[in-house]
């Protein structure tokens, strides 16, 4: 009881101080409204960006699951890429051994010269698939036909072309029955896919133009074609389950020991999600503690204005331990005021950082719009307000406290 | 509370045998070398002595500043010598009223808040320290300036604002070191003038000066030489301050007799 009436009483006779030292003590919190306002800023835009991350990660697709031939990084002189590389079998196996997969789809990819009339593109990604895959990547014809079991099985020269590339090939609105050159092969055009809209994150700014054939087709292209598949699990949940059925199937067909590493590769965005999670957290960890030194910065300040203070002061120190303000009384009454220094900093930091985190989420950048000040971060920065004003106040609050009442009533 | 357990016969001040000595550096300083004393209820005593006499050493220890090194001091019957710096705190605040020479006010704050400061240290009081404040300032005389600053006060406001302080938690013994030191000749009267009347209402004061005339207006006179008392008699009795009175009236009278004019009159 008497305890929480000294405080009491402290903080008032602290903020009263503080009232009508009004410039001092603007100056003296400056270094923790800065350092304040940095933590906090930092951790709002590291939240934002986090959010946009994973919100442009999850528009893939949460029930993607992508696998890929994958060389162990520490044994490259056991494998060759001939001995890694997905078969047509292993295709086939994949989807008859996985249960928890609901569709795939390979995809041999290259990247060819393409011509249209006297319009020729380099580099141009020819992908390719079996139907499966609009359903996997929700990306549908709107024009034409997509490819029919025949086309693929007669392996015909017959393709799709996304939107973008009708624009870029210069290609009629209406394509299909169009022909183009594929590394010099003449392929007939039936349908139009949709663009999917990449953000610049994924590289969205390379050329868009994007050619699909039957894979059947696809395979006559190379002789060892590359392959890589893409699936979908029936739920997102599901990925885990599906992983373990693939790795079994696959590190079974392949002939590996159970000392062999894995010699290919099965990845998800859900696992893109977590790991960016962890990078993301760890990240903010480490930014907010670089920030976080500013802290001691402006605590050093506080320490300084501190010492300053019962210098200035010590006829007043002399006069209330002549009037019986006990050593302790003393050094409470110096620290609440370092603490109630740090705090009013440090409210005065948030109010500045939500304005600046207010006008970040109406300013339409879109990395940080979605900045937010979590609650734990408030709770930080007033819980490490209040520890800089304690540890920094204290060696002048026992100064203080240690004050001879007769020496310091002669003190000039 | 505590105090209703004091014999009202029993003296406020018993002092026996005080001994203080300081250490600077290897040399032994003794400040007080056996100084005994009482002071009775109500009594209105002055300490003199010139400087190195042992008054300040002596008002320290009354005033539980500071503690002999060796003897007996009993506040109201209460040994003060070995307890703690907080137990010392406390008697200080519930026993003490200091008046010093330079007021010791805090400057920025109002009168009554720097009368009510003793009241924020104070066990009791808390919910009533408005109304004992102001009730302190009505006693000096000051009520209708409680709300003014320090600096909004002249020399002797300012000292009656710090006896209204040094009154506010009704200390057994008010303590004033050199309380006209700061004042011209005219405020000094008003100040001394206050003490008296609140002697006349029953406070015990204790004043340390080196003016004689100063001391003429307590009851009795205690002087200390080189850590001793020198004299303890009172002030009708005191033949130093007799002879004091005595000189200043020929002086007087004979600054008086060549020139009728009193107006002339420079010292």
């Amino acid at each position: 009881m008497t305890i929480i009436r000294l405080i009491t009483q402290t903080v008032f006779l602290a903020l009263g101080q503080m009232w009508s030292n009004k410039i001092r003590t603007m100056l003296t919190t400056l270094g923790i409204v800065i350092a304040v306002i940095a933590v906090i800023c930092t951790v709002a835009a590291m939240v934002g960006l986090k959010q946009f991350v994973l919100g442009e990660l999850s528009s893939i697709g949460a029930n993607k699951v992508w696998i890929f031939p994958r060389m162990p990084p520490d044994q490259r002189d056991r494998f060759s890429f001939r001995q890694i590389r997905l078969t047509v079998d292993q295709v086939n196996g994949i989807a008859a051994n996985a249960p928890s997969i609901q569709r795939l789809s390979p995809i041999m990819q290259i990247n060819a010269p393409v011509q249209f009339e006297d319009r020729v593109r380099p580099f141009v990604s020819v992908q390719g698939i079996k139907p499966e895959w609009h359903e996997i990547e929700q990306r549908f014809v709107t024009f034409g036909r997509t490819f029919t079991a025949n086309d693929d099985t007669e392996r015909l020269q017959v393709c799709l072309i996304n939107d973008k590339g009708v624009e870029e090939m210069g290609l009629d609105a209406d394509p299909t029955g169009d022909f183009i050159l594929i590394e010099g092969r003449r392929f007939k055009i039936v349908g139009v896919v949709e663009t999917r809209s990449v953000s610049p994150m994924f590289g969205g700014d390379e050329s868009q133009t994007e050619i699909f054939i039957p894979f059947g087709t696809g395979m006559m292209l190379r002789d060892e074609p590359r392959l890589y598949i893409v699936a979908q699990t029936f739920k997102a949940e599901q990925f885990e389950d599906a992983r373990a059925e693939i790795r079994f199937y696959l590190r079974r067909v392949r002939g590996l020991t159970p000392d062999d590493p894995d010699t290919f590769g099965i990845e998800s965005i859900e696992q893109a999600r977590e790991q960016f999670g962890i990078i993301a957290g760890a990240l903010t960890t480490a930014v907010g503690g670089l920030v976080g030194i500013s802290l001691i910065v402006g605590g050093i300040g506080i320490m300084n204005i501190m010492l300053v203070s019962v210098s200035e002061r010590t006829r007043e120190i002399g006069l209330r331990k002549a009037v019986g303000a006990r050593p302790e009384v003393i050094l409470l009454q110096f620290l609440i005021e370092a603490v109630t220094l740090c705090m009013v900093g440090g409210a005065i930091g948030l109010g500045i950082s939500q304005a600046l985190v207010t006008a970040a989420q109406f300013s339409g950048i879109e990395l940080i719009k979605g900045a937010q000040i979590p609650a734990w971060a408030v709770m930080l920065a007033v819980g490490f307000s209040a520890a800089t004003g304690v540890i920094f106040g204290m060696f002048p609050a026992m100064k203080a406290a240690r004050l001879d009442p007769i020496e310091a009533l002669r003190h000039e | 509370m505590a105090k209703a357990q004091y014999n009202p016969d029993a003296p406020v001040i018993r002092i026996r045998d005080l001994h203080k000595v300081y250490r600077i550096g290897p040399e032994k300083v003794h400040a007080l070398r056996g100084v005994s004393l009482d002071i009775m209820r109500n009594e209105f005593v002055a300490i003199m002595g010139s400087s190195g006499s042992g008054k300040s050493t002596l008002m320290n220890i009354l005033g539980c500043l500071d503690q002999p090194s060796h003897g007996v001091y009993e506040l109201n019957g209460r040994p003060t010598q070995k307890i703690g710096t907080g137990a010392l705190a406390r008697v200080r605040n519930e026993e003490i009223g200091f008046v010093f020479q330079s007021f010791e006010l805090l400057p920025r704050a109002t009168a009554l808040k720097n009368v009510k400061l003793p009241l924020i240290y104070s066990r009791r009081h808390w919910l009533s320290a408005g109304r004992m404040a102001k009730e302190a300032l009505r006693r000096v005389g000051l009520e209708e300036r409680m709300g003014h600053k320090p600096n909004q006060l002249s020399g002797g406001q300012r000292q009656r604002v710090a006896i209204a302080r040094a009154l506010v938690n009704q200390p057994s013994l008010l303590l004033a070191d050199e309380p006209t030191g700061n004042l011209d000749s005219k405020t000094s009267e008003e100040i001394i003038a206050l003490f008296k009347q609140l002697h006349a209402e029953g406070q015990t004061i204790v004043i340390v000066t080196h003016e004689e005339d100063i001391a003429g207006h307590a009851q009795r006179i205690v002087r200390l030489r080189d850590g001793n008392i020198l004299s303890d008699h009172p002030t009708e009795l005191d033949p130093i301050h007799q002879d004091f009175l005595q000189r200043s009236l020929q002086i007087a009278q004979k600054m008086v007799a060549p020139t009728p004019a009193p107006a002339e009159v420079t010292p």
